[in-house]
């Protein structure tokens, strides 16, 4: 990747690790992190819901770091390790902790914020093994939900908790 | 929508985006932590045209002592705010008031450096810099300054930083022994912008308040040092504190604005009772008892 665009027309070589792989892309430089990854990587799991970071329906991780995938430039990730939604479990036979929970405890209804809470919840697990309530509730109050009004998501979320707690372990 | 196109650049030192920056001058945005710029990239309420990247030039991140201030980076992240134990030890406000900008994810990609540069009025950081004085450092090809925070912040979005500098460095005051500070916010939702907060430190010195620093957020169109509480309160015993006046003097000047999340009124008096409850608990945390 150059250090400098000349023309913002003509696209840039990046290169990127997303979910383990070795991924490349030729982008502009103003394409987000999230279009690069659903255009360019197909991997239409981070979703796009409002576009300016607001709703976190695009977490991601980068360098293991919850992070919102629309603000930021596919040319910053360059070098850089991004793990999405399709990333935190090796299939659907072995689901994490977190996706089981969000699944037994009903906290989604049409899915659409759900790669961004399970992203985000993933990340807030590992920082917060045992929250309450109300530290569920003002962690994850960078995710909108339009369906759930939350109750479900926060008993998931307590349910994440406890069921890491039990397999003394990792959150994904 | 998407951002306009632009050209990118990438400097891996400070000289590089100095002289990038110095030279595009009012064609050039800074991208720190990306969490105000690109929202304004992506409603196109601006369109530069170049974005100079200051992500990679290592040297402006992290802190450091120098003397008496702690120096800190412009591209340190709030999450390393939050998480630093030598900012923890030395600037404690920076420490408390960092778990209340926006929400986690955004604490790790936003920077101090971009807080400050940006300048929101409700934004917690501009407060505590103005509450500690602390300075700003700007460089240009024309040179580095020093801009006192008292100087830097002149309006909503407004600072003193010319098209041509570069925000490296914000340097705090580290107050030391028997001192106490305390973060004060009222916002409708967690991680909104406060609808008015407080930042404020005291430090008590054999039985009295002998240093004290109150600003306000959210209460104007920059943040507001309360400076005429804070001189009442010089000399004066903690328990001798009459906080209720401290409140009502420190926003009694204040012309807090009236927007769709809350009226000028209730915002004043929301930021009366914010300051008492700031003292105390900054007197209570520099081991005064009030």
């Amino acid at each position: 990747m150059p250090e400098v665009t000349t023309d913002p027309a003509t696209p840039v070589d990046v290169a990127m690790t997303v979910n383990g792989v070795a991924r490349k892309a030729r982008v502009e430089a103003r394409k987000t992190l999230a279009d690069t990854l659903r255009e360019d990587f197909g991997l239409t799991g981070t979703h796009l819901g409002c576009e300016h970071g607001v709703c976190g329906a695009c977490t991601v991780l980068l360098d293991g770091a919850a992070v919102r995938a629309c603000l930021l430039f596919a040319v910053q990730v360059d070098g850089a390790e991004v793990t999405t939604v399709e990333g935190l479990s090796d299939g659907a036979a072995s689901l994490t902790p977190v996706q089981q929970a969000f699944r037994a405890h009903h906290g989604l209804q049409c899915g659409f914020c759900t790669p961004g809470f399970v992203v985000s919840t993933t990340a807030f697990l590992t920082d917060n093994p045992d929250p309450t309530d109300d530290e569920i509730r003002a962690g994850l109050a960078g995710n909108l939900c339009r369906c759930t009004g939350y109750q479900g998501i926060v008993r998931a979320v307590r349910g994440a908790a406890e069921a890491i707690r039990e397999q003394g372990g990792e959150s994904a | 929508m998407k951002p306009p196109p632009f050209c990118y650049h990438s400097p891996r030192t400070t000289a590089e985006a100095v002289a990038i920056v110095g030279e595009l001058a009012d064609e050039a945005k800074v991208l720190a932590g990306g969490q105000s710029l690109v929202p304004l990239l992506a409603l196109r309420m601006a369109r530069p045209e170049h974005v100079v990247d200051v992500n990679r030039v290592s040297e402006l991140a992290g802190a450091r002592r120098d003397n008496g201030s702690l120096w800190v980076g412009a591209t340190t992240r709030h999450a390393a705010l939050e998480r630093d134990a030598d900012i923890r030890a030395d600037v404690p406000l920076l420490s408390q008031v960092a778990p209340h900008i926006g929400h986690f994810q955004i604490r790790n990609r936003g920077t101090i450096g971009g807080s400050i540069s940006h300048a929101d009025p409700a934004a917690e950081l501009p407060a505590v810099a103005l509450a500690l004085d602390a300075e700003i450092e700007a460089a240009s090809p024309r040179g580095t300054r020093r801009i006192p925070a008292a100087e830097f912040f002149q309006g909503t979005f407004l600072t003193a930083l010319e098209p041509d500098e570069v925000l490296v460095a914000v340097r705090f005051p580290v107050w030391g022994r028997g001192s106490g500070f305390a973060v004060e916010e009222v916002a409708r939702r967690h991680g909104d912008f406060a609808l008015a907060g407080v930042v404020c430190g005291v430090q008590v010195d054999e039985g009295v308040i002998g240093r004290v620093a109150v600003a306000l957020l959210g209460m104007g169109s920059t943040p507001v040092r309360a400076s005429a509480t804070e001189q009442a309160l010089i000399g004066v015993a903690p328990a001798d504190v009459d906080l209720v006046a401290a409140g009502g003097t420190a926003v009694v000047a204040a012309e807090p604005p009236t927007d769709v999340h809350a009226d000028g009124g209730y915002r004043k008096r929301v930021g009366a009772v914010l300051v008492e409850r700031a003292l105390a608990k900054a007197i209570t945390a520099a081991g005064g008892s009030e």
